[in-house]
């Protein structure tokens, strides 16, 4: 349990600690077109050591490595595009919280299409069966029912 | 000694559990009265036994008692008095104990306000509650002991509680959402209580809507609240990150949602049985997932303080057990089941199914979005992260869907409604809200097509509520419709200011994205700088001591049209004992805007990263959450919920006359 909470402690100020919030001053590029395309790029690439943050807002030393790393690749003039593919290299899909929509990941893709499909079509099928159901809400008490409440009538 | 008191409750508690879960199931099946009556003693019973345990527990940290592991670990003298007992709950053990504490609440609230439950349906729905309550009193006793003391000689003082949970915000994020979790355990038990008798009916709609409404409005609050608290504390005013254990609270919240109106559909028509009876299987069977991944440490985050394997296995066999269980009996018996009513395409009903054919779904794609990291490196070998950009495309679609239709089908009749009719009164209010969206769409010129559409369907559904409210009140001159309104149903209310705040919420939402505007900058002491039409000074920064905290203290002025506007303190606080920094914002309120600020590292140049935020509407979102919160709750104080009281006032008067 001590190890557990130096482990938590560890991660914690991973997660917490380093220099200020997110992008610093120093990091921000004078041409405001390729700084905002930075931002932008930022906000899909994910922080390494963080839990599910994006290297825009972490405040990492590896999330401003990264930053710094996009904002070197638009000033040597790569498109959008090719600054991610340089990432990606270098660090693997992980670091794309928008997961491609390639191989195996087409499932996740299609998972809420696919539903979405199925489900209306039994909720059709479902409503159009209910449409021409005999209405047995209109008949009145069951057998048992009736008995009980001739019960209760009698006392 | 108290806590020796309060571990020996707790075992007992289990114990009368055991009872609870046994006796009556086997008097219910054998029609024994006696048997069946033993449900409710024990509920109370159980109540109080973990009642008393908990306050041990408390006890123990509101005492500072370092003898005990888990106050050593989680809690500090210096704290503030308001964290020594949240720090109950921050922490695995204690949480587990809230989560029995809560679950016994509920059981001995059925006990108490059941009266009007048919006497076997009663003696089943608290032993199924009983029987999870079992399961988690051997999961705490088990592998999870709060009341484990330490051998060593008592330390001086403790390792403090996690700094990010010293919050107000944090400090009840836990306990609401928990009121959800378990009160979802509730329709739970009902649902496999009905499964059991094989009977599903109206009353049996009407008898599981006040719980499901209960766990749905806590949820709402405790999300709220955790979006809130992550929104003012992390530095960055993010209010959603789609992260895994956000995911955990929200899909059972989806699937509330689903639940509380197809139980609708039972209650008024006698249909959609079957699936209310899954859907309230699966909306506690996803409280259970989103315990298994916040505890199990599947998925890492900062709410994880249990990364323990043994504990993930033993939450994922309860699992296991109660959803295996569960599903079995149901596909044994569903088909029992018969719907009742008859309606055509065009119906309330129908629009029912279509919300919660978009409210399922949706719970699917949080689902499969937030377990896929899990499964593509299983099964594929990919290692690979799904986050933000993912759910905002695959699940906003949903919600504008679910908008979209929502002011429509609200208004349509039950059993066979007309569509032209329906939209008659709603043709202004659809126009208007194109209208302004248009507008915004014109005046932003360019921007993200966010803003327009939210506008657009957040006017239509606040509009479409007032809309829908108006038409209740049928014909007649002014006065005496304003007084048939004020007579609607509280149900009718509820429904109609639940959806409103869910409009004030999507309004707050699309504003906040498409709007906000960031200005980072390093600024020297008394520099004023200019930011979307504020002028910022920063006047000073300095060192001040809190009760357990260092922090770095900046005031700083916001000015506009040079009136100002207020001053504020964004601070940077280090905790020595966690020794962990946090970031407290200056956050201007207001009901259009908030300025934001966050202040940073002194930089080599004397001066300081600075960074300010514009957040047009962010407070909507949560406004509308208390929003969607108040309808719940006028919604439960619908009359047709309290006919039961009456009931058994009635039946209190009648055998108090034989005895005088």
């Amino acid at each position: 349990m001590k190890r557990l909470a130096t482990a938590l402690l560890l991660l914690s100020s991973l997660l917490f600690s380093g220099p200020s919030s997110a992008v610093t001053p120093s990091e921000v590029l004078d041409d405001p077109v390729l700084e905002a395309r930075a931002r932008e790029i930022s906000k899909g690439l994910r922080c390494l050591v963080c839990r599910n943050e994006n290297i825009d807002d972490s405040n990492a030393q590896l999330a401003s490595d990264l930053r710094v790393l996009v904002r070197e690749r638009l000033v040597a003039g790569d498109n959008d595009e090719e600054v991610v593919d340089y990432i990606v290299d270098r660090y693997g899909e992980y670091v794309l919280l928008k997961p491609t929509a390639t191989g195996a990941n087409l499932i996740l893709w299609i998972a809420g299409p696919a539903m979405l499909l199925i489900a209306a079509a039994v909720g059709v099928g479902y409503v159009r069966g209910r449409r021409g159901a005999p209405d047995v809400a209109a008949e009145g008490l069951s057998p048992e029912e009736e008995a009980r409440l001739k019960d209760l009538l009698k006392e | 000694m108290i806590v020796e008191l309060g571990h020996f409750a707790l075992v007992l508690a289990a114990l009368v559990a055991l009872v609870q879960m046994t006796v009556p199931m086997i008097g219910a099946a054998r029609r024994w009265p006696g048997w069946m009556a033993v449900a409710e003693p024990a509920a109370v019973t159980q109540f109080l036994l973990v009642g008393v345990s908990f306050a041990a527990l408390t006890y123990a940290f509101v005492t500072s008692d370092f003898s005990l592991r888990l106050v050593v670990l989680n809690s500090h003298t210096a704290k503030p008095m308001l964290y020594k007992v949240s720090g109950v709950w921050g922490n695995h053990e204690g949480s587990m104990l809230l989560w029995v504490l809560i679950l016994a609440i509920f059981g001995a609230c059925a006990a108490v306000f059941g009266a009007n439950l048919r006497p076997s349906l009663k003696a089943r729905v608290l032993a199924v509650q009983a029987s999870i309550s079992v399961a988690f009193y051997g999961f705490i006793l088990f592998t999870s002991n709060p009341f484990t003391r330490l051998a060593q000689p008592v330390p001086m003082n403790g390792e403090d509680l996690n700094p990010l949970l010293q919050d107000p915000g944090l400090a009840f994020h836990p306990p609401f959402l928990y009121l959800g979790y378990v009160g979802l355990s509730m329709a739970f038990s009902f649902a496999i209580a009905a499964l059991i008798e094989g009977r599903v009916d109206a009353a049996w709609g009407r008898w599981v809507r006040p719980w499901t409404l209960a766990a749905w409005l806590f949820l709402t609050v405790g999300i709220g609240l955790g979006s809130w608290w992550a929104y003012y504390e992390l530095g960055w005013g993010g209010f959603w990150f789609w992260d895994p254990v956000e995911n955990a609270s929200f899909m059972p919240w989806l699937l509330a949602t689903a639940l509380l109106h197809s139980a609708i559909v039972v209650e008024k028509r006698e249909a959609l049985k079957s699936w209310t009876i899954l859907l309230a299987i699966m909306a506690f069977g996803f409280s259970l997932i989103g315990t298994f991944l916040v505890r199990s440490g599947v998925i890492t985050s900062v709410h994880a303080f249990a990364n323990d394997p043994e504990r993930g296995v033993f939450i994922l066999a309860i699992l296991a057990v109660f959803m295996g269980g569960a599903l079995t009996l149901y596909a044994a018996r569903a088909s029992a089941m018969e719907a009742k009513g008859v309606f055509a395409v065009v119906s309330r009903e129908s629009a029912l199914v279509a919300n919660n054919v978009l409210l399922a779904v949706s719970a699917f794609v949080v689902f499969v979005g937030t377990i896929w990291p899990l499964v593509a490196e299983m099964a594929f070998g990919r290692k690979l992260s799904v986050g933000a950009p993912f759910f905002d495309s695959a699940f906003t679609p949903f919600m504008i869907a679910l908008t979209a239709l929502l002011p429509i089908g609200s208004m349509l009749a039950w059993k066979r409604a007309s569509l032209a009719r329906t939209m008659q009164p709603l043709w202004g209010v659809l126009v208007l809200s194109l209208a302004a969206g248009a507008l915004v769409w014109v005046m932003q010129t360019g921007g993200s097509m966010l803003a327009p559409v939210g506008l657009t369907l957040a006017t239509w559904v606040a509009l479409g509520v007032a809309v829908d409210l108006w038409s209740r009140t049928g014909r007649g001159d002014l006065l005496s419709r304003l007084g048939r309104l004020r007579r609607l149903p509280g149900a009718d209310w509820g429904k109609a200011t639940a959806h409103f705040g869910l409009a004030i919420t999507f309004f707050g939402i699309a504003g906040l994205t498409a709007w906000q505007s960031e200005d980072i900058r390093v600024a020297q002491v008394g520099e004023t700088f200019e930011h979307a039409g504020y002028e910022i000074e920063l006047r000073e920064v300095r060192e001040v001591p809190g009760p357990n905290y260092m922090s770095t203290m900046a005031t700083m002025a916001i000015h506009r049209n040079g009136r100002e506007v207020s001053v504020q303190h964004p601070e940077k606080r280090v905790y020595p004992v966690a020794q962990m920094p946090t970031t407290e914002a200056g956050i201007d309120n207001g009901i259009f805007r908030d300025v934001y600020l966050v202040i940073g590292d002194p930089q080599a140049d004397g001066g300081w990263a600075v960074r300010t935020y514009v957040k047009p509407y962010a407070n909507w979102i949560w406004a509308g959450c208390i929003i969607m919160a108040l309808g719940g709750i006028f919604s439960l104080t619908d009359r047709r919920y309290r006919v039961a009281a009456g009931a058994r006032r009635r039946r209190a008067a009648a055998a108090g006359v034989p005895a005088e």
